[in-house]
């Protein structure tokens, strides 16, 4: 029997010992998926700013499909403001209210919604200089410049003789110009025509757009070119400012299932512009005017209204006609980011289908044109042999290379989508010296002023395109996201995920102090030269002319004035021209009015605003301020009475009787 | 009065021309939504806002409490004391020339007349501006007056209202400072003529 407890206890031991080793393995392997990347140390504190304090850069991200910016902080990765840009925002009353509703024409009507993908900080000199940033809309071809004081979008211009504005807005050095090409080739002038005939009549175009000392844009000039599918851009600065680079693919030409019959040939172009020389065959004449209809769109920061105007002739150059114009540097494979590094030597291609990085170099490209060290040409524009332009190809760099900034230390960064991570390699020596795994598939990145002159080198943001487990799950639509990576040492370091809105497609970055001293705080009320403003609660009043009444309303805390409407009737047209009296910081008033098909206004100090109302059947009405402006906001309400057709009520209005 | 003195006298009254170019009080109002500060400068001859907007951002804040409006124009010491300051002037050019130290004893306690009536003149309105309340205002407390300081701060409400001196009242303190000075050195040379002879 001893010998049996003796058993029974070894057993029991055993047991226990089992238990515990189970209990362990449980505790570890759970204890470890709860953090699921190795953030240790004092990262919480790098990215913590006290309540109160500020960031040190801003954050201007794409909305992709919302058609918007994000403006963020770094490192806190705080969301400050979504400035709405191509994409009608019934809270800010952009593309509703009747001043705004001009922003979105196009050639193609009232466009109410866009897809942009890139920011693009103004520069001086190639460094950001913080007055405006520009943004493309994909969809319907289209470039915004954003001004930076006020946050608001300033101007849109459409770009004619373009099947999508992907590879855009891309700026020269001194924002002489924007540049843009056409992600899809189209005929040209568009026409209806098989679309199996694409080799004979699909083209694409790269435009220039000027940009003037007030910001105002024009379509300077474009050139015709082959009907590939013109993907990414960007301009050369330093030795290579006057020239401009553009990816491209589809050199098979196909158009049907592009994913396999584009992605056959070995390589494909950046195509290389010397746009000086444009400008050289522009003064000679040298040009083609091509008829095609296109909207340039802009906001009066004194009127407080937006203009459209109509335009229709566009400059074309023929490269055929325009020797030197334009050059191709083959490049592997189906390239898509083309990034050039802060010297201005190195022209970097995000090979998305390549097992290398190409690099190529500008002065070598310089020496080779001077050589004719061409390939082959295409409808008259010379193909450079790929050895005698590249620089070095940077080996083992991740799958799907798409898009790479610097630090100006040195370094580039290089996003892979298909490994999802981001690789750190030396220029000069193309070696990578490190690699950071992102959550999950990037896109861009963005280090500030990471395309310019002289990046602050401080951290690289992931802009990713697939979030899965990351955060709380939210159904099937999840949210996007960007990662903060250190990138201050030699090994990079994740601090923060952040969720973002839209799709972030790209984004800039630049220090705060830039921006913080400009940012307009109030619109002076006697600046404002809107036809319909009030200047004072005296000139408030309501007009009818037929069936449209114009109510002149002024706010200011905390009542409309007028506040009593009357005479209004079924099947009138009423405009509510909000004009904000406040000269506060901080302090908007809105407006919205029951039964609105549209949207509310949200007025700025010194600014007016209109809003049509159509009221559709007799009764009382109230309308209020929809922005807490102060203890009585509860009470800035107002009521508007509509009578039947054809009713006898005079028109009248008060406020305080 | 010896030469040195008459040219401090000189050099006072010609001191008081700067009053027209600096406020002579402040009123900071201190307040949680106010980070960016605001207040009113009260100067000889008008009232502003120490940055553009104040001062009607600041009336429209004090309808609230059934405050009347500031209105300068509506001010009639505004209009006086310029010309007071300007006759203070002359007063003390015309005593630095003569070399009367009779004239600057009585300049100097026309400045502590002047001071004075200014200041309580000031109170009475700052009594008027905090007591005599519209009755219908929004926010009524019982009890409650909204007087700011003379000079200090008082919490009012969810300002804290803090009064003071600016720059043209220590101007003003100077010119008195530096007329004393004169006295002073006068009568000293004076006791060291007496000792020589």
């Amino acid at each position: 029997m001893e010998g049996g407890i003796l058993m029974n206890s070894k057993y029991l031991k055993a047991i226990l010992i089992a238990i515990a080793v189970v209990a362990l393995f449980v505790i570890f392997h759970y204890g470890c998926q709860e953090s699921k990347d190795i953030v240790a140390g004092d990262e919480a504190g790098r990215v913590y700013v006290a309540p109160g304090n500020y960031d040190e850069f801003y954050l201007f991200t794409s909305g992709g499909f919302s058609g918007q910016i994000g403006v963020y902080g770094l490192p806190s990765g705080r969301l400050f403001r979504v400035i709405p840009v191509f994409s009608q925002d019934p809270e800010k009353s952009w593309g509703y209210s009747e001043e705004s509703k001009p922003m979105f024409n196009t050639s193609y009507g009232f466009i109410p919604w866009d897809d942009s993908h890139h920011p693009e900080l103004s520069q001086t000199d190639g460094v950001p200089d913080g007055r405006w940033i520009f943004i493309n809309a994909n969809n319907t071809p289209r470039v915004a410049r954003v001004d930076l004081t006020t946050f608001k979008t300033a101007e849109i211009i459409e770009i004619p003789n373009s099947g999508g504005n992907h590879g855009s807005p891309f700026i020269t050095q001194n924002t002489e110009y924007i540049v843009a090409s056409t992600r899809f080739s189209v005929p040209i002038p568009n026409k209806d025509v098989p679309i199996n005939s694409y080799k004979e009549n699909f083209k694409g175009t790269l435009t220039f757009i000027k940009c003037a000392n007030n910001g105002a844009m024009n379509i300077e000039f474009q050139i015709l070119v082959p009907g590939f599918n013109y993907d990414l851009a960007h301009s050369g600065k330093g030795p290579s400012h006057g020239w401009a680079f553009f990816t491209s693919y589809n050199t098979e030409q196909a158009n049907t299932l592009l994913e396999v019959n584009a992605s056959q040939n070995d390589k494909d172009f950046i195509a290389a512009v010397n746009w000086k020389k444009a400008e050289e065959y522009l003064s000679q004449g040298k040009f083609k005017t091509f008829k095609s209809t296109y909207f340039r769109n802009y906001f009066d920061e004194k009127k407080h209204m937006a203009f459209s105007e109509k335009r229709s002739d566009v400059k074309v150059l023929i490269p055929e006609e325009c020797p030197g114009l334009i050059y191709y540097l083959p490049t592997p494979k189906s390239p898509h980011g083309v990034d050039v590094d802060p010297s201005g030597e190195y022209i970097v291609a995000g090979g998305k289908l390549a097992t290398v990085i190409p690099v190529h170099s500008f002065s070598k490209m310089l020496k080779a044109i001077e050589n004719e060290e061409y390939e082959t040409t295409v409808d008259g524009i010379p193909v450079l042999k790929y050895e005698s332009v590249m620089a070095g190809e940077v080996e083992n760099p991740g799958l799907g290379p798409l898009h790479t900034e610097f630090d100006g230390k040195g370094f580039a960064y290089t996003s892979a989508f298909i490994s999802s991570e981001i690789v750190k390699w030396e220029l000069g020596t193309w070696q990578v010296v490190d690699r950071i795994p992102t959550y999950y598939s990037i896109g861009h990145l963005c280090v500030p002023g990471g395309d310019s002159k002289k990046p602050w080198g401080k951290y690289v943001v992931a802009l990713n395109k697939i979030t899965k487990d990351r955060y709380l799950p939210t159904g099937p639509e999840l949210t996007q996201s960007a990662q903060l990576i250190d990138i201050s040492g030699d090994k990079m370091k994740l601090l923060l995920d952040f969720p973002t809105i839209g799709e972030p497609h790209y984004a800039q970055s630049l220090p705060a102090e830039l921006l913080m001293k400009n940012s307009k705080r109030i619109y002076p009320i006697e600046e404002n030269e809107n036809p319909y403003s009030v200047k004072s609660e005296k000139d408030v009043r309501v007009e009818r002319n037929g069936n449209t009444v114009h109510v002149y309303m002024s706010t200011i805390r905390t009542h409309f004035a007028p506040d009593n409407i009357e005479g209004i009737r079924v099947g009138d047209i009423v405009y509510f021209h909000v004009t904000n009296l406040e000269q506060d910081w901080d302090i908007p008033h809105g407006f919205a009015v029951k039964g609105a098909n549209n949207a509310e206004l949200l007025v700025m100090p010194g600014v007016t605003e209109t809003l049509m109302w159509q009221p559709k059947f007799e009764g009382v009405y109230p309308f209020y301020c929809t922005d807490f402006c102060s203890a009585l906001h509860q009470e800035m309400q107002g009521y508007i009475r509509v009578s039947p057709r054809g009713s006898g009520v005079e028109l009248a209005w008060h406020t305080g009787k | 009065m010896i030469l040195k003195s008459k040219i401090i006298i000189l050099f006072a009254s010609l001191l008081l021309v700067l009053t027209f170019f600096f406020p002579l009080w402040y009123i900071d109002l201190e307040a949680p939504q106010y980070p960016e500060g605001i207040g009113l400068e009260i100067w000889l001859n008008k009232i502003t806002g120490q940055k553009p907007n104040d001062l009607e951002n600041i009336n429209g804040l004090n309808h609230y409490i059934g405050m009347k409006e500031i209105s300068p124009d509506a001010i009639p010491e505004l209009k006086i004391m310029p010309f007071i300051l300007i006759g203070m002037m002359i007063f003390g050019l015309v005593t630095g020339i003569i070399g009367k130290r009779i004239f600057v004893y009585v300049w100097i306690i026309l400045f502590i007349l002047l001071a004075a009536v200014g200041l309580y003149d000031f109170y009475l309105w700052e009594y008027d501006y905090g007591h005599n309340l519209n009755p219908l205002a929004a926010i009524k407390i019982p009890g409650m007056a909204y007087q700011p300081p003379l000079i200090g701060s008082k919490m009012l409400l969810n300002f804290n209202a803090i009064s003071m001196p600016d720059i043209s009242f220590y101007i003003l303190v100077l010119v008195v400072g530096l007329s004393i000075i004169s006295l002073l050195l006068d009568k000293k040379s004076e006791k060291v003529k007496v000792k020589n002879e």
